[in-house]
């Protein structure tokens, strides 16, 4: 019963029903003009002082994309998007380059405190109670369209580890950005992502050579400040052979009555051995409560388990956002490779999910294990969408798929799309669903023991998703825990 | 999936186009019914054989497929029928026979007190407007461009219609006849409509007379009545390669009534099943349940829309399929719960075998749920034969052969058995078994 | 009789069984005792023929001629039973069904007729109520829906029926509660005779309270560490398996 007790505590010390993140920082930025054409494309490059090749790679990228039409395939619906109403670049006037955390702009610094991401190392490490080097994250903050500040940098650098900024990876790193960017999204994937392809602004980077372990979490915060912004980072996350790391995003952004666009790209790939743990806690601004506002979250992350016997996680915890459209996915490409997708999407208020993943099994005895868990409450809509498949060549490939749905309320719904294809006898591939509500049982003996609904509901919601918060790393998941009370206030009574 | 497809017309489409055009004038229906079948036909046109894109026919890309559209089988002559006598003298008392989708009464058994069964073509033709209505099948969830082919097609079919409270002790069978050599297109509406309280069982059967290459394009309608108790059984086993057969079931099912409905698919070139199936009123419950045995370069598609629209129905759906050779199995299987639709109890199950190398299974088991207080579930599985199954006949004395054997029809035996009723487990199960002893002879074939 | 001569066997990489020789007479009881891990299960499974494990070097003679090369419906044929630790579930095929295939199959196999279905009915009859087995459970799906012990008297009762000149039995009292060891225990018991041979395998000497062996050996990191007689099954309630762990340590 301890456990229980702490969480009603826990839940009991929330704020009320707002969104805590919902303030703006003031602060002058450099943007571009509004709209999008090949002068754009070429006026990011430039800012970013790019090589010939990547100014000519954004380019073939926003050629193809005004060809294409946005995929209709998902259960989501959105006014149009007018491409040519938003801002594709823009960045604190202030923020390029600091070299030091005494040149980063204090309304920056006050903003990430603000969000509970402090960037100062010294004050990280008096944070954190009896810190062994174990409790220690390295940030990369991007705000808006650019990195704003990348902590531990010198003492990651001395594990051979490269955690930077993308635009920075760009000129320090060119050869591995040249070899791996594009090689598991290519830019001609899908229209977000090949939008992505041509005006990506900034993102994080990360190699981690040959047999090391990375010595902390890295961990990217988004934040969407600027009105009518369209934030649109890229991902490159490379664990060599035998090498191992665990990396967590976070995003937050303004209340704002209009909708924000946000269309990223992450690309993972792990060589023969390594091990790359990539969780997520989304928690874009979702539009008001009559549906108005929020962020559209459009993301392609895809991750390549390019060598023999390696392995790539997927954790994340949605709960913001007025539209969700995201597929974390595996391509199991090495032997005895394997891909995990652990799940929780909170969806309330006007809310739109639809999300899920792919694991494609190509390799021989590759293994796979997707769990997720939709809570849907309010008005919203919640969509599994998940395709498992396995190649001709693929024996002895395995797959488990667990979805489970919660509905809490009657003006919500709850949806399964699973994709099962198989081309191999030796392959072995199963899939359970379920859809329920909260047993009335459990909330009255909640209720009789002296907990709110709404306290009840936190309680048996958080029980229902334990699995998949167990898979995140400790301080998130507590985060996590309260972030999934937050999301659901309102959805009781 | 981003980039805009603007389809041309396939050769099949311009033949089909082509028939309606010519044929239309010709089909039976007054002028509402002309009606329906100009705006099906344009909703028909307007789509397109459906394609890949095309969601519920995502596995089975019918525009590539059905290379062309066989010319319309004409009407069977009065001396055509005369020379079905001997065949179908075997045939079960209670038998409506279609020949090349024709209701032909006279060759048609006897049917007890409380049934009859009527030409389509004399239902359309009489102008009552409740049957017009219930052929129409216009269901938000049927909105489909095969059936919307066949509505405009349609040909003929039988209106079969059992009165309120009738108990019917032996069941009704509708028997698919194929007349003549040609390779030809067929398209029939039958419509059984079972008054509230009774209690009957229908089952489709087929007669291999001429073969069944060609096209076949039918749609069943069954409109269950409150508290009404039906069986239904399908047998699609007498396919042969290169045909094609299109199989629209739709189900309406009243308050409180029991619906329970089996399929038997071996084989048959390309076969894709669609079932509707409507939970009208409160308190029903339905069942499906289905077997696809497949070889050879076989290709076979069940899907299903459940749509529990009324509280506290319980529906079950229950399929399994064998994958040999290089065939290609598809399960798509979607339950809708709609808004309101308390107390829902919804399970599906699709389990599948994949024995060839070269053997594909698609599945895709959905839920769609508007509504709160449910119990909704599905589950799937896909893979070869259970090795620690294998082992232990093994090591009880079984050769291999014989082991995997058992483990083949218990797989498809376990469906058949709930069946309950004697006869058609025994019939069913002979079914499986000389499926099984066919792959069986035609492996130690190619082995040799 | 049974005679494993110097087998080496791996799975993958991980050799487990290593230059295991053991001897069992027409007529003897022999329990295999061992910590976890110490290679027992792999054994029986190895004579039995499972595809995964690789027989690196050695012999498995039955009545003295040699089983490796032979499939395990081969086998079964020519005598050997195995009573698993975990009887496997078949849904969809009846008990009664799978009991006269089994018994005819190997009847076949040796060139014999099949049984007369009143014959069948009686032999099943008398192992049932051996078992405590009741018709009821005969008409069920195999092992699907059975308790620990119905499974476990199910597999005894398909010893009894289809009459083996040897049988292993593997960690059959595990997961069982007293009075259903002790109903297996009257089964195996019933079935000594002169001719047949056993091999018992548990991790837990109260079976031997119950079925009395002739000999005892002790296994350990994949081979026969010591024999005894019943004596050493009593002494091992007392001490346990501490001193064997070492062997048994390095093979997890």
């Amino acid at each position: 019963m301890a456990a229980v007790q702490e969480t009603i505590e826990r839940v009991k010390a929330l704020d009320v029903s707002e969104y805590k993140y919902g303030f703006f920082t003031d602060i002058e930025a450099d943007k571009a003009p509004k709209g999008l054409n090949e002068k754009i494309v070429r006026f990011i490059s430039a800012k970013k002082n790019e090589p010939e090749w990547l100014t000519g790679w954004r380019l073939e990228a926003y050629r193809r994309w005004v060809t294409m039409r946005e995929p209709n395939w998902a259960r989501v619906s959105y006014p149009p998007i007018d491409y040519q109403e938003l801002y594709y670049y823009s960045a604190p006037k202030t923020a390029l380059g600091p070299k030091s955390l005494d040149e980063v702009d204090p309304e920056l610094l006050k903003t990430y405190e603000k969000l509970g991401i402090p960037l100062n190392e010294q004050a990280i490490l008096a944070g954190v109670e009896g810190a062994g080097s174990d409790g220690r994250i390295a940030v990369d903050a991007v705000f808006d369209s650019v990195s704003v500040f990348t902590t531990f940098k010198a003492e990651l650098a001395k594990a051979g580890v490269i955690f930077c900024p993308i635009s920075e990876a760009v000129q320090t790193h060119p050869e591995l950005v040249r070899k791996y960017l594009g090689s598991v999204v290519p830019p001609t994937d899908n229209f977000f992502a090949t939008l992505n392809s041509a005006v990506f602004t900034d993102g994080s980077f990360v190699y981690v050579p040959p047999g090391v372990r990375c010595p902390m979490e890295l961990s990217t915060y988004f934040r969407i400040n600027e009105r009518n912004t369209g934030q649109f980072e890229r991902t490159l996350i490379i664990a060599d052979k035998g090498a191992y790391v665990s990396y967590l995003e976070g995003c937050t952004a303004p209340r704002r009555d209009e909708n924000q666009l946000h269309a990223a790209v992450v690309e993972l790939i792990a060589l023969d051995d390594a091990e790359i743990k990539y969780s997520t806690v989304q928690n874009w601004y979702p539009g008001d409560s009559e549906g108005k506002g929020g962020v559209f979250n459009f993301v392609t992350k895809r991750g390549d388990c390019r060598g023999a016997n390696s392995k790539i996680s997927w954790t994340q915890v949605e709960t913001g956002s007025a539209i969700t459209w995201k597929y974390p996915s595996c391509i199991l490409r090495g032997d005895n490779s394997r891909g995990e997708f652990y799940s929780i999407a909170i969806s309330n208020g006007y809310q739109q999910v639809d999300s899920g993943t792919k694991m494609i099994h190509l390799g021989k005895n590759t293994t796979s294990r997707v769990i997720s868990k939709g809570i849907a409450a309010g008005n919203s809509q919640n969509t599994y969408r998940g395709q498992i498949s396995s190649h001709r060549k693929a024996t002895g490939a395995r797959n488990f798929t667990n979805c489970d749905s919660l509905l809490i309320g009657n003006d919500c719904g709850a949806h399964t799309v699973p994709y099962i294809e198989s081309r191999n006898p030796s392959t072995q591939f199963e899939h359970e669903a379920t859809t329920s509500k909260i047993s009335e049982d459990q909330l009255f003996y909640c209720m009789q023991r002296g907990l709110s609904a709404e306290e009840a509901t936190a309680l048996i919601v958080n029980g229902f998703v334990r699995d998949v918060l167990q898979q995140l790393p400790m301080e998130f998941a507590v985060e996590a825990q309260k972030l999934i009370a937050v999301s659901l206030e309102g959805s009781v009574g | 999936m981003t980039a805009q497809i603007i389809p041309s017309r396939t050769a099949a489409e311009a033949a089909l186009a082509e028939a309606f055009a010519n044929g239309k004038a010709g089909l039976p229906g007054a002028e509402a019914v002309a009606r329906l079948r100009d705006e099906s036909f344009a909703a028909f046109a307007r789509a397109g054989l459906p394609h890949r894109r095309i969601e519920s026919w995502h596995y089975t890309d019918l525009r590539t497929l059905m290379r062309e559209a066989l010319p319309i089988a004409p009407a069977p002559t009065r001396e055509q029928l005369e020379s079905l006598r001997k065949e179908i003298a075997a045939l079960p008392a209670q038998s409506l026979l279609l020949v090349d989708g024709v209701f032909a009464p006279e060759l048609s058994g006897a049917l007890p007190q409380g049934v009859t069964a009527t030409s389509l073509a004399a239902a359309l033709a009489s102008g009552r407007p409740e049957l017009i209505e219930s052929l129409a099948a216009a269901w938000a969830d049927a909105d489909d461009s095969i059936l919307a082919l066949n509505a405009a097609l349609m040909l003929d079919g039988v209106i079969v219609e059992i009165a309120p409270g009738a108990k019917i002790a032996e069941p009704i069978h509708i028997v698919y006849a194929t007349l003549g050599a040609e390779p030809s297109a067929r398209f029939s509406r039958s419509l059984v409509k079972i008054g509230a309280g009774a209690c009957v069982r229908i089952d489709e059967i087929s007669l291999g007379l001429g073969g069944r290459t060609g096209q076949t394009n039918n749609a069943l309608i069954l409109e269950i009545g409150d508290a009404a108790e039906v069986g239904h059984t399908l047998a699609l086993t007498d396919g042969r390669p290169g045909s094609m057969r299109l199989e629209s079931f739709l189900v309406k099912v009243g308050a409180r009534a029991k619906f329970d409905s089996f399929a038997l698919i071996t084989g048959a070139g390309l076969v894709r099943r669609q079932i509707f199936k409507l939970f009208e009123g409160p308190d029903a419950q339905g069942t499906l349940r289905g077997v696809s045995l497949l070889r050879g370069r076989e290709h076979a598609d069940t899907t299903l829309f459940v749509r529990h629209a009324a509280t506290g129905c319980r529906g079950r759906q229950n399929f399994r399929y064998i994958l040999d050779g290089e065939s290609t199995g598809v399960f798509q299987g979607k339950v809708i719960v709609s808004p309101g639709a308390q107390k829902t109890d919804g399970k599906m199950l699709a389990k599948t075998l994949l024995l060839g190398a070269e053997a594909t299974m698609n599945s895709r088991p959905e839920l769609e749920i508007f509504a709160d207080d449910v119990i909704c579930g599905h589950g799937a599985t896909c893979g070869g034969l259970n090795a620690d199954q294998l082992f232990y006949l093994e090591t009880r004395g079984l050769p291999p052969a014989a082991a995997e054997a058992l483990l083949l029809d218990a797989f498809a035996g376990e469906l058949v058995d709930e069946l309950g009723h004697q006869g058609l487990v025994a019939a069913y199960r002979a079914e499986v078994a000389a499926w099984l002893a066919a792959r069986a002879k035609s492996e130690t074939r190619s082995a040799a | 009789m049974l005679e494993v001569k110097n087998l080496n066997v791996a799975i993958g990489e991980r050799q487990i069984l290593n230059d295991l020789s053991l001897s069992v007479a027409p007529g003897e009881i022999a329990a295999i005792m061992g910590p976890n891990g110490s290679g027992k299960s792999t054994l029986a499974y190895v004579i039995a023929g499972k595809q995964e494990y690789e027989v690196l070097s050695g012999e498995v003679l039955l009545n003295g001629e040699n089983v490796l090369e032979l499939s395990p419906d081969e086998r079964a044929a020519k005598g050997l039973f195995l009573a698993f630790q975990y009887p496997v579930e078949i849904p969809g095929v009846a008990t009664m069904t799978f009991l006269k295939t089994a018994l005819n199959a190997q009847r076949k196999q040796r060139g014999e007729e099949e049984l007369t279905i009143p014959e069948f009915m009686k032999r099943v009859k008398k192992a049932g109520e051996m078992l405590d087995i009741k018709p009821d459970m005969l008409k069920r799906a195999l092992n699907v829906g059975f308790s620990g012990g119905e499974k476990k008297r199910m597999d005894i009762m398909q010893m009894a029926l289809l009459e083996p000149s040897f049988a292993i039995l593997d960690e059959t009292d595990s997961g069982l509660d007293i009075d259903a060891v002790r109903i297996v225990a009257q089964g195996v018991n019933a079935l000594r005779s002169p001719g047949r041979g056993f091999l018992i395998i548990t991790h837990y000497p109260r079976l031997l309270d119950h079925i009395v062996p002739d000999t005892v050996h002790v296994m350990a990191g994949g081979r026969i560490v010591r024999s005894g007689g019943k004596e050493l099954a009593d002494e091992l309630e007392k001490t346990g398996y501490r001193e064997y762990a070492g062997e048994s340590e390095e093979l997890v």
